[in-house]
């Protein structure tokens, strides 16, 4: 082992402790082609909150469109023709939107932020690292990002406007413009997510290396915060779906581009082998978008609740399981596709068992709420309501994974509401918990309490005012993706909902301007914050806030597991894991052993 | 607009529809209790002076508890669907002597294709329809679901019954209705422009009432197809006929 | 790691298996290259049982002899770069240049000699296209022959920049026993991209 190190120490510029280096750095350096992980977090934070609101407003225009079909949209007018003559929305354009909507959810908001932002933020600084084992690659990696945005944002405005076959982009649909119209838009979709399946893979790499080899003394596989471990598993399952994902782009804009007849019927091809790709790359993609978000939940329920997280061998353990058994579960969102139906059944079965790792986390999180002392600081705010609505959206998801009712509910608004659940209740939730959390870190100043919880109330009720009645238009055989709803006789009656529905979206993306109004003011007129605002015990809290380049002044050593809240010793109910040892802690001279050795066993 | 299902008119229907209520109910309970517990937690334990947070690291047996109860729960669920799901999707347990016609959807249209008197789908008398089908009542019908252009998803909710179309492929499908009525028909799969405007009508007829309907299409047909100049094929005399029909019924 | 032996460690502690970080980085990456090699080659086994009309026997269309030579050369070079390897561990700088150059070489042979077959195959009908496919099976063939090959292909040829890189380093003297950590970097890379040919070969050429 020392020989490798050596070899790591002598071979290649490993980075070096805040104590150790003393070189300035140009501006350019430092802000823009910086190779500081928490520079690189912070650029991929303004990057994904400008692409959320981005897809926030296309979902406002999606909603106009679906509550007053047909009616000129205000200020739609500015649209060109293409989109939408005189403020009317397109078919064409609608298609577009749902599409664009999706995929910049998903890859350009939230999985940049809870992968790049909290990937990159949080991992070396709850290590005890003094940044990425690759910085390079690391800058690399959000520079990557930046132009595949940028690409799919530009194929609005090309010649057939941007990719309209939905996020999910099924083939023959997508494999050929001529059932659209839409080809250069379409081959751009597949061209930028392509490109940031690089920048992803890039992140993966330089997470897995750092979490493996750069923990500090003493933090223990099993005295990493959740975090680092939900982290650590999105990243394996990063780094395995996205070349997945990559090899049946490549097909599909080969069939697009080259002739190539993959995914088209008419020469031989199979459009389901397209779907089968797509989800075995899809299935462990959602749970990429929810990992992450389970270990900023327990992280932050844990502080608030000034209490150890109940159960945590097992909330490592769910997580393994559920990264896991993501692999084998994609058949769930093709129960309709006329695969075997033998098959459908395997699907159902390990569908459904997915759902008991889950279940143990939303027990062990309401475990970890019980007989504490909570404080509802707003962080914790948005993790209760995580907890709440991930509830939610996942038993909706039950009614799917049973295969006969997916039948009548696949592809409605049924499951639009599942995934919203999911992934803005879950997801999104756990992201505004995460930002607030951890705000004080990345910029030294705290957000306006206030206005985050006039935030925060009118998001939890708005958001389930949009969504909620989704379940319903969804049982009522409510499609997804439709430009109109009211061309369907049986659904014209269902027009007051969809009204309803737009109504509650203004409010909603109301609530989301406020958000990000206090965020960008509070980065600069913020009140100055502490080291450890909310008294906290990782490692991050142990140093200044920000943290200088190198994080800590010398490598930090760990003596405890990072949810120490509340122990019986001590005045404080908190201790940080970097801490010396208390007197209790030390190996009493009576044979008893003391708890951080009890701990010590618990861990190895 | 509420959690309960309008209806089902098919046979499998129910069967359906009882699962879904079984898991309404399960999921119903498992809301309640959770969603309780946190709300009950979040106002119980909220922060007082001089209150300190007890130093639990968690319990084997409750997780036990609650890994192992939603488990059986949810394999009883998997058990409960099986029977189910073979019964609506399984061809090679369809019902044998069902009336069977083909169904190609296309880019924005539905196309039924009805076989002559003989069966022959080719034979003189064989026609075909645009969007509004008709189906006898009370015995079982087979439909072969085919696509020309891209994915289509046929799809009739009071029927509790949903099939993918995929180009290149012909997938079975069968139900049983037991209202005759007029249901509508949509399609449920993202395929272009016109997706929202793929509408349809599935027109259940006692079988008194199909056959006449299939016999005055029959000979329309037989007529057309006389009518013009030998060589154009049967399906372009459905398609005239089809016109016709908007208007017809 | 026991608590008490890693509150003692040192600056240089590394918890993991005691891999330095390039090397671990670049076994953690070729993981996803497996992944993505398994994409396209699951792509084609399911092509070829839904349609095996589609796929010619062996031999019929492919030039099986000469990709066989080819195949003993790439597996040549990734003897040489086994070879460079051991040599720098040595400290023998002359031995690393000459076998990393051979390596190279080798590497470039097999490029150039796969350029040489699709030269043949297509002016043979065998395209990706498969509008304008002409030969022996369908068009299927050609799409996933092409897919595979080419994407392997393209592997082989950054491998030889890679290598190519190494060597300037090399030249520089930039590599000892105790600083290879680029030279087996690299190498990990180049065996990948072999066994991933060896596998190609055998489905698409013999079996
Ligand atoms: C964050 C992302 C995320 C997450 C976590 C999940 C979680 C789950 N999803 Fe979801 N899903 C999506 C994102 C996600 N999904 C998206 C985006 C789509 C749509 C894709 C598209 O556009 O087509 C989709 C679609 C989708 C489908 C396809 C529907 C269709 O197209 O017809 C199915 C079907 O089985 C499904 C099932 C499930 C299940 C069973 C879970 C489970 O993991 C949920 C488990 C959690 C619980 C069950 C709640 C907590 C548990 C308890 C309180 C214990 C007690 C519970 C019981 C005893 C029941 N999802
Ligand atoms: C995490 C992902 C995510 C998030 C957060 C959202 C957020 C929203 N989504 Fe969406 N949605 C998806 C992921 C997501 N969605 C996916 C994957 C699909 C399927 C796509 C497909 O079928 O292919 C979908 C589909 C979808 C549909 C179905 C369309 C159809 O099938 O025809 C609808 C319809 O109402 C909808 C609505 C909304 C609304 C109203 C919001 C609101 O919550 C948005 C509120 C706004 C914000 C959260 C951002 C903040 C906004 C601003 C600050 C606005 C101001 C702007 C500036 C200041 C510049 N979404
Ligand atoms: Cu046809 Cu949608
Ligand atoms: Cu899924």
């Amino acid at each position: 082992m020392s020989t490798a190190a050596a070899g790591a120490r002598t071979d290649w510029d490993i980075p070096e402790y805040a104590g150790e280096h003393h070189q300035e750095l140009s501006f350019l350096r430092r802000y823009v082609f910086s190779t500081d992980h928490k520079v690189i977090a912070v650029q991929f934070l303004v990057m994904s909150l400008v692409f959320l609101a981005l897809g926030g407003f296309l979902a406002l225009m999606m909603r106009w469109q679906l509550g007053f079909p047909g009616q000129p949209m205000p200020g739609g007018s500015v649209l060109p023709e293409s989109m939408a003559p005189g403020g009317i929305i397109l078919p064409e354009f609608y298609n577009s939107l749902v599409t664009m909507h999706g995929t910049f959810m998903i890859f350009f908001a939230i999985m940049p932020l809870l992968v790049g932002v909290f990937g990159n933020l949080l991992i070396p600084l709850q290590i005890g690292a003094p940044d990425m084992a690759f910085p390079k690659l690391n800058m690399a990696s959000f520079w990557l990002a930046v132009p595949a945005g940028f690409i799919m944002l530009t194929s609005f405005w090309v010649e057939g406007g941007a990719a309209g076959a939905g996020w999910t982009s099924y083939a023959p649909l997508s494999a050929s413009g001529d059932y659209t119209g839409v080809y250069l838009g379409q081959q751009l979709w597949l061209l930028s997510l392509f490109i940031l399946g690089f920048s992803s893979i890039a992140g993966a790499v330089n997470y897995i290396t750092t979490v493996v080899n750069m923990r500090a003394p003493g933090l223990t596989w099993f005295r990493l915060p959740l975090t680092v471990w939900a982290l650590f598993i999105t990243a394996i399952l990063v780094l395995l779906a996205m070349p997945i994902l990559a090899g049946a782009l490549i097909m599909l804009l080969s069939d697009q581009t080259l002739g190539t007849t993959f995914f088209l019927p008419e020469l031989g091809g199979e459009p389901l082998l397209w779907q089968h790709l797509f989800w075995f790359f899809g299935h462990p993609e959602v749970y990429i978008l929810i990992l992450p978000a389970f270990g900023i939940v327990s992280e932050v329920l844990a502080n608030g609740a000034r209490k150890p997280v109940f159960g945590y061998h097992a909330m490592v353990l769910a997580i393994a399981a559920i990264a896991f058994l993501g692999w084998i579960v994609w058949g769930h969102h093709m129960f309709m596709s006329g695969m075997n139906p033998v098959l459908g059944t395997t699907f159902m079965v390990t569908t459904l068992v997915i759902a008991v790792p889950s279940a143990i986390k939303v027990f062990n999180w309401l475990g970890t709420l019980w007989k504490g002392n909570i404080h509802f600081h707003v962080p914790f705010l948005h993790a209760a309501a995580f907890v709440s609505l991930f509830i939610i959206g996942g038993l909706s998801g039950i009614f799917m994974a049973a295969a006969p009712v997916d039948i009548h509910i696949h592809d409605t608004y049924f499951i639009v509401a599942h995934l919203h659940y999911v992934l803005f209740g879950g997801s999104l939730f756990a992201i505004f918990a995460g930002i607030t959390f951890w705000f004080p870190k990345m910029f030294g100043r705290m957000m306006n309490t206030l206005w985050n919880r006039v935030h925060f109330v009118g998001t939890f009720l708005c958001y389930n005012l949009v969504f909620f009645p989704m379940h319903g238009l969804g049982i009522e055989g409510m499609m997804r993706r439709l430009y109109d709803p009211t061309q369907y006789g049986w659904l014209a009656e269902l027009q007051p909902w969809n009204v309803f529905i737009t109504y509650a979206v203004f409010g909603l993306v109301t609530f989301q301007v406020v958000f990000f109004v206090n965020f960008f003011l509070s980065i600069w007129t913020g009140r100055k914050a502490e080291a450890n605002p909310w008294r906290a015990n990782s490692l991050e809290w142990s140093v200044p806030s920000p943290p200088p380049h190198g994080n800590f002044m010398a490598m930090p050593t760990v003596y405890r597991g990072p949810y120490e809240y509340s122990t019986p010793d001590g005045e404080e109910d908190f201790i940080l894991q970097s801490a010396s040892p208390r007197e209790s802690e030390r190996p009493p001279s009576d044979g008893t052993r003391s708890r951080a050795a009890l701990n010590e066993e618990e861990s190895t | 607009m509420n959690w309960l299902l309008d209806p089902s008119v098919s046979t499998f229907g129910p069967d359906i529809d009882r699962l879904y209520y079984i898991i309404l109910f399960i999921t119903g309970v498992v809301f309640v209790l959770t969603e309780g517990l946190l709300v009950y937690f979040l106002v119980r334990y909220r922060r007082r002076p001089g209150q300190r947070a007890e130093y639990i690291h968690g319990s084997t047996r409750a997780e036990v508890i609650w890994t192992a109860v939603p488990f059986l729960i949810l394999v009883a669920l998997g058990l409960m669907s099986k029977p189910v799901w073979d019964r609506v999707k399984e061809p090679s347990v369809f019902p044998q002597d069902a009336y069977e016609l083909r169904l190609v959807a296309r880019q924005f249209e539905w196309e039924a294709h009805y076989p002559g008197a003989n069966g022959d789908p080719d034979a003189p008398d064989a026609f075909s329809v645009l969007n509004r089908f008709h189906v006898p009542a009370n015995e079982p019908v087979v439909i072969h679901l085919e696509a020309e252009d891209v994915i289509h998803s046929f799809f009739v909710p009071r029927f509790r019954l949903k099939q993918d179309a995929i180009p290149g492929r012909s997938i079975p499908i069968w139900f049983e209705i037991t209202e005759p009525g007029e249901y509508d028909l949509g399609c449920a799969e993202l395929c272009g422009l016109g997706h929202y405007s793929m509408d349809g009508m599935v027109i259940v007829q006692s079988r008194s009432e199909f056959d006449a309907w299939n016999a005055e299409r029959r000979t329309a047909a037989r007529e057309a197809a006389g009518a013009v100049v030998a060589g154009r094929s049967g399906s372009d005399a459905g398609e005239g006929e089809a016109v016709s029909i908007e208007g017809g019924s | 790691m026991s608590h008490a032996a890693a509150v003692h460690e040192t600056r240089r502690f590394m918890p993991g298996f005691g891999i330095y970080n390039a090397k671990l980085g670049i076994w953690v990456f070729l993981l996803s290259e497996v992944m993505f090699f398994t994409s396209l080659i699951g792509a084609y086994i399911i092509l070829r049982f839904a349609h095996p009309e589609q796929f010619a026997a062996p031999g019929a269309v492919l030039n099986v002899p000469l990709t066989a030579i080819n195949t003993f050369v790439l597996i040549c070079s990734s003897v040489t770069m086994v070879k460079a390897y051991a040599a720098i561990a040595q400290d023998d700088q002359a031995g690393l240049k000459r076998w990393l150059l051979a390596t190279i070489v080798l590497g470039s042979t097999f490029v150039g000699v796969q350029v040489y077959e699709y030269i043949h195959l297509v002016g043979d009908g065998f395209v990706a296209n498969a509008s304008a496919y002409a030969a022996e099976g369908g068009p299927l063939y050609g799409s996933t022959f092409y897919l595979m090959t080419g994407f392997h292909g393209l592997h082989v040829s950054l491998g030889v920049l890679a290598l190519a890189w190494i060597l300037l380093r090399a030249m520089r003297g930039e590599f000892s026993s105790k600083r290879l950590g680029g030279v087996e970097a690299v190498g990990l890379y180049w065996h990948f991209v072999d066994l991933v040919w060896i596998v190609l070969f055998t489905i698409v050429y013999l079996i």
